[in-house]
């Protein structure tokens, strides 16, 4: 089948059922989206569909069609997108083992919601489980990836 | 024995059925079997496979327990969920294969989503009165006639909770008993249980 | 009191710190044995710069760093100390992990290992003495080459200056490397620092931000295969037999192995491996008396802490002053077994090569893990090399003195005869055993006309955590498990009782248990910050005045409880539906107050604010201390309110995030930290902000609702 991952189309050959985390992972060979709980606790293999943030785990690869893949790799590989440039100047990571899933979540919910109040942070990015403990520095980054993108800071 | 019963039942229930306005006494036969009939539908309506996406708050519920949703899902505006964690974030277009296991997030053609913030149409918690005027009320059932409502229990998140995937338990009636029974009560005219009944 | 204060019978006294500063660094003072003789240490001599530090043409500083990086911001903080006295660009400073070797091991001797959170303190002077060698021979070859003294010349940013003219140290770094090392070297006085003590942002954020961090699970090689193993069902099942004939079936499955006490199913990736195992049938023997219930195994920990056990630590008589005693009270604390769950499910890549072995793995125990892979495979640990990958989480779990699993891995390496990877899930590590151990703690105290506590006879029930592990040697003295009493002989709320007895009853259970971040502080600490706050309610007196007067001579933790006490508005009431509730305690040789604001909102615990005051002596980077109080804050809240595993019939009933769940960010209070640089020694940081969250969650739900929890979780109802 085809898989349009990052604006590659590649020629993948997976059984239907396979979750789209273990094609992204093990077949095409971007690490980036990580393997956490695999049943859309953690959201660590968070990617996104079209633009809109799905749970790769649970997501058989039969299931994606046309419709684009985005990665964490797909978001920007020098680290340029404003919601990662926020992410190094609020020094958010730990392990950073959740990042991707983190960053790839708080993308798409300032695409939509460019100025994001706090309820908003509590509602799109509870589905992202962070051990280490960084919610308060991801919560300061996504208000300062707000500013960035709006250019006004 | 229930077979034999449940055509008796539409059958006697007919004739209200053409009557805008019930009589004064209602026959005794149809309006019991109308409102025995209705125990059923909300038996099914209130079964945790459809109730937990029809709270009264803005949170989902889950399981057979029908706790709170986790990870601080809510409805959102229009009952997708909102920016971030919309419903088809983790809830996929079909119930996920078995071998992903249990607990896993299930699927809908449809796109799995809740009632609307400001149609919120609540089964838990509603007395039996409460939830089969509900149900009825165009105002608040989205401007649904009965013929509508039929209509409506066709559609894939309803009958989705006859096939709620992998170590999910479906509702506990059997969806044509409940079919036959939401005909049954629609057909006495769809009675409602009086005040009296408790809350369930 | 006629008996003299002196008299004590204790084999191991009251000695605040004492305690605190060899539960912290255990793992890096202790050498087991024979491992030990494999990696000897040179003592006293100057670490070999190369070794440390690589500076490339291009003028970037390739820093070494000996522990793992796993969050906890070392690979910033050891290439801090190195910049400072190296005097380099910081903005080319770059880090990587050492392989595992004896230079590594840290300068206290012991093992290449990273955990109780002694890091930037065991390396403080090291990591320094490195930079300044390489600077002393960076300047020596640029003198060499401009024919004067070394000392006529100074260094901006990299950049060495003699008069006008320049030359930067990419360009003297070769001829620098091959000069011999200085035989001694003057450190910066602090006055003189730079960058220590600056918040400095992480260099690891890049490659975690765009996905290029290489984790353990995410390494490949050429012809790498990927199990998935099946793990016995309880605590002490057995495998009678098992099929591997539907599992070879699946498509993409290669092998199907005996794995230690499970088998493995070896396949072209992940998905297929996984499937594999379903498709495995195995029988398994039940385990001898039907297994662990973690319900009855509590109620005979309780049963147990009615009588004193070995004693710890006794000053007085402690029985005898209870029972002549007007006022006592007594109160039994509980706390269940708890997985680590880092973010990262465990895995291991493992190659052998004839006597030689390849590993990649996250792994805070380098050495340890070495000596596991050589007895396996027959060879000697020279001829294993670890490649330390990033690790998504530590906690305690990856450091295991049984190395289950890169020996687990090492294992099916072997069988399979390919390169394998060892990939659990999420189940498998909740459900796969080395848990912070189940603990019941009962205090009996009796109490003067103040209301202070004037004897005090503390129970402790309990696992050992190194018992029957290559550390027992050193971990355990007559009997007692340091990690299984750490805080409680050293309180200082306890320095001025009379008669005080603190005893242990080691227990002994199939469960197989690990230490946990902050390790036994995380009982130890819920225990005696509970029992203080019920005996300062119990003489209606404020909590932070009662405690204060207590710690009259303790003046590092007086400073550090006023401090968060007063950044938390403890004079004002709190706002409307909430109240407040405080704690402090000492481990890793850092102390740290937390005051929690908390209400109860739909029926559960709501914490709204933490503030955190931390004397860790001096901080580094304070902005990674912030990170690390933070992040603390979090791993000890979640384990407050939800964390608890249930045992039926040996098996872990629990299984996932749905049903041992994490804290997340809905839930997340807003954590202040406020840092003391008190000068006193250099303080752990990864641990001493876990333990005092529970308590000062637990003292506020006492003060909002009048109702004592004593047990952990959480639970109102």
């Amino acid at each position: 089948m085809k898989l349009d991952i990052n604006g590659v189309v590649r020629d993948i050959d997976a059984p239907p059922d396979m979750p789209l985390l273990w094609v992204i992972r093990d077949l095409a060979g971007l690490p980036g989206t990580k393997f956490g709980c695999g049943m859309a606790q953690c959201g660590a293999c968070t990617v996104h569909l079209d633009g809109q943030p799905v749970r790769s785990c649970v997501l058989p690869v039969s299931a994606v069609g046309a419709r684009k893949v985005t990665t964490i790799e797909g978001i920007s590989s020098d680290g340029s997108h404003p919601v990662q440039r926020a992410w190094v100047e609020a020094d958010v990571v730990q392990c950073g083992y959740c990042q991707s899933g983190q960053i790839m979540t708080a993308v798409a919910l300032l695409e939509k919601r460019p100025d994001p109040t706090d309820a908003d942070i509590d509602a799109g990015m509870s589905g992202i489980v962070c051990r280490c403990g960084t919610y308060n520095r991801v919560r300061e980054a996504i208000h300062l990836a707000s500013r960035l993108k709006r250019g006004n800071r | 024995m229930k077979r034999l019963v449940l055509p008796l039942c539409v059958a006697f229930s007919l004739p209200a059925c053409g009557d805008n306005h019930p009589p004064a006494v209602s026959p005794v036969a149809p309006n019991a079997a109308g409102l025995a009939a209705f125990e059923t539908v909300r038996e099914v309506f209130q079964h945790p496979r459809c109730q937990n996406c029809h709270p009264a708050g803005d949170a989902p519920l889950q399981g057979d327990d029908s706790h709170v949703h986790a990870q601080n899902v809510l409805r959102g505006k229009d009952g997708h969920g909102n920016i971030g964690a919309e419903c088809t974030t983790c809830h996929g277009p079909a119930n996920p294969p078995s071998a992903f296991g249990a607990h896993v997030p299930p699927g809908n053609v449809k796109g799995w989503h809740m009632p609307t913030e400001d149609l919120k149409l609540v089964f838990v918690g509603l007395t039996p009165r409460a939830l089969c005027e509900q149900i009825k009320d165009p105002a608040r059932n989205g401007g649904k006639d009965m013929p509508a409502l039929r209509t409506h229990l066709d559609d894939p998140l309803v009958v989705w909770g006859w096939a709620p995937g992998f170590g999910r338990a479906p509702v506990s009636v059997p969806r044509d008993r409940f079919l036959a029974a939401w005909e049954t009560w629609a057909g006495a005219g769809a009675p409602c249980p009086g005040d009296a009944t408790a809350s369930r | 009191m006629n008996r003299p204060r002196d008299t004590q019978i204790s084999r191991r006294g009251f000695m605040r710190g004492a305690g605190a500063s060899l539960a912290g660094l255990v793992l890096s003072f202790y050498v087991p044995e024979q491992i030990a003789r494999a990696a000897p240490v040179q003592p006293k001599a100057l670490p070999p710069p190369n070794a440390f530090v690589r500076i490339a043409p291009d003028d970037t500083v390739t820093v070494v760093i000996a522990h793992s990086e796993m969050g906890q911001g070392i690979w910033t903080t050891l290439a801090m100390l190195i910049a400072e006295e190296l005097e380099c660009d910081w903005a080319k400073v770059r880090s990587e992990h050492a392989p595992a070797a004896a230079v590594y091991i840290g300068p206290a001797g012991g093992i290449q290992m990273t955990g109780g959170s002694s890091t930037t303190r065991g390396e403080f002077e090291r990591y320094r003495q490195v930079g300044a060698a390489a600077k002393d021979m960076l300047l020596r070859a640029a003198a060499a080459r401009w024919k004067v003294p070394a000392n006529k010349l100074v260094v901006e940013k990299g950049v060495i200056l003699n008069g006008k003219q320049k030359l930067r140290y990419g360009e003297v770094a070769e001829a620098a490397m091959k000069l011999p090392p200085p035989a001694s070297v003057k450190l910066k006085e602090p006055q003189a620092w730079k960058l220590i003590g600056k918040p400095m942002r992480r260099l690891d954020s890049l490659d975690k931000i765009t996905g290029k961090a290489t984790f353990g699970i995410d390494v490949t090689l050429p012809d790498l295969r990927t199990a998935v193993i099946l793990r016995p069902p309880a605590f002490g099942a057995k495998l009678v037999r098992f099929d591997g004939a539907a599992a070879l079936k699946v498509p993409g499955v290669e092998k199907v192995v005996p794995a230690g006490d499970g088998v493995a199913v070896v396949a072209k990736h992940f998905w297929a491996a996984k499937l594999g195992r379903d498709a495995l049938v195995a029988e398994w023997q039940k385990p001898e008396g039907g297994g662990v219930n973690s319900d009855v195994l509590l109620a005979e920990y309780r049963k147990k802490a009615q009588e004193p056990g070995t004693t710890v630590a006794s000053v007085g008589d402690a029985a005898a002053a209870l029972s002549s005693a007007t006022t006592r009270f007594s109160s039994e604390y509980e706390l269940p077994y708890l997985a680590h769950a880092p973010m990262e499910p465990l895995n291991c890549t493992v190659k052998i090569d004839g006597d030689r072995c390849e590993i990649w793995t996250g792994t805070q125990f380098q050495t340890v893990d070495q000596k596991a892979a050589a007895t396996i495979l027959g060879t000697t640990i020279d001829k294993v090399q670890i490649h330390t990958t990033f690790l998504g989480g530590g906690f305690g779990r990856r450091a295991n003195p049984r190395s289950d699993f890169v020996a687990e891995a090492v294992t099916v390496a072997k069988a399979a005869g390919v390169p394998v990877k060892v990939v659990w899930t999420r189940e498998d590590d909740i459900r796969g055993g080395y848990y912070r151990p189940a603990y019941v703690h009962r205090m009996q105290v009796a109490t003067d006309a103040k209301g202070n506590p004037s004897a005090w006879d503390h129970v402790v029930v309990g696992q050992s955590i190194l018992k029957g592990t290559p550390f027992e040697g050193f971990g355990v003295k007559d009997g007692i498990d340091n990690t299984s009493v750490e805080g409680l002989a050293e309180s200082p709320y306890l320095e001025r009782v009379s008669a005080k007895r603190v005893s242990l009853h080691t227990m002994k259970t199939p469960v197989t248990v690990l230490w946990w971040r902050s390790v036994g502080n995380t009982h130890t600490a819920f225990a005696i910050e509970g029992m203080i706050d019920e005996l300062a309610h119990a003489a209606k007196r404020d909590p932070l005045e009662y405690r204060l007067a207590l710690l009259d001579h303790s003046p590092r933790f007086a400073a550090a409880l006023k401090l968060a006490a007063e950044k938390a508005g403890w004079e004002k009431p709190a706002p409307e539906g909430r109240a407040r509730g405080l704690a402090v305690h000492e481990s890793f040789g850092s102390i740290v107050a937390e005051v929690a604001e908390v209400s109860i909102t739909e029926g559960r615990i709501k914490v709204h604010e933490v503030t955190c005051a931390v004397d860790c002596g001096s901080a580094v980077n304070p902005l990674g201390v912030e990170a690390q109080i933070q992040g603390s804050v979090v791993y000890g809240l979640t384990a407050a309110l939800y964390g608890k595993l249930t045992l039926k019939d040996g098996q872990v009933q629990e299984s996932n995030f749905h049903d041992y769940p994490p804290l997340r960010m809905f839930e997340m209070p807003k954590v202040s930290v406020h840092i003391i640089q008190s000068g006193a020694p250099m303080g752990g940081i990864g641990e001493p902000a876990t333990a005092p969250i529970a308590p000062a969650v637990a003292n506020a739900v006492f003060a909002l609702t009048q109702k004592r929890l004593r047990s952990l979780p959480l639970r109102l109802a």
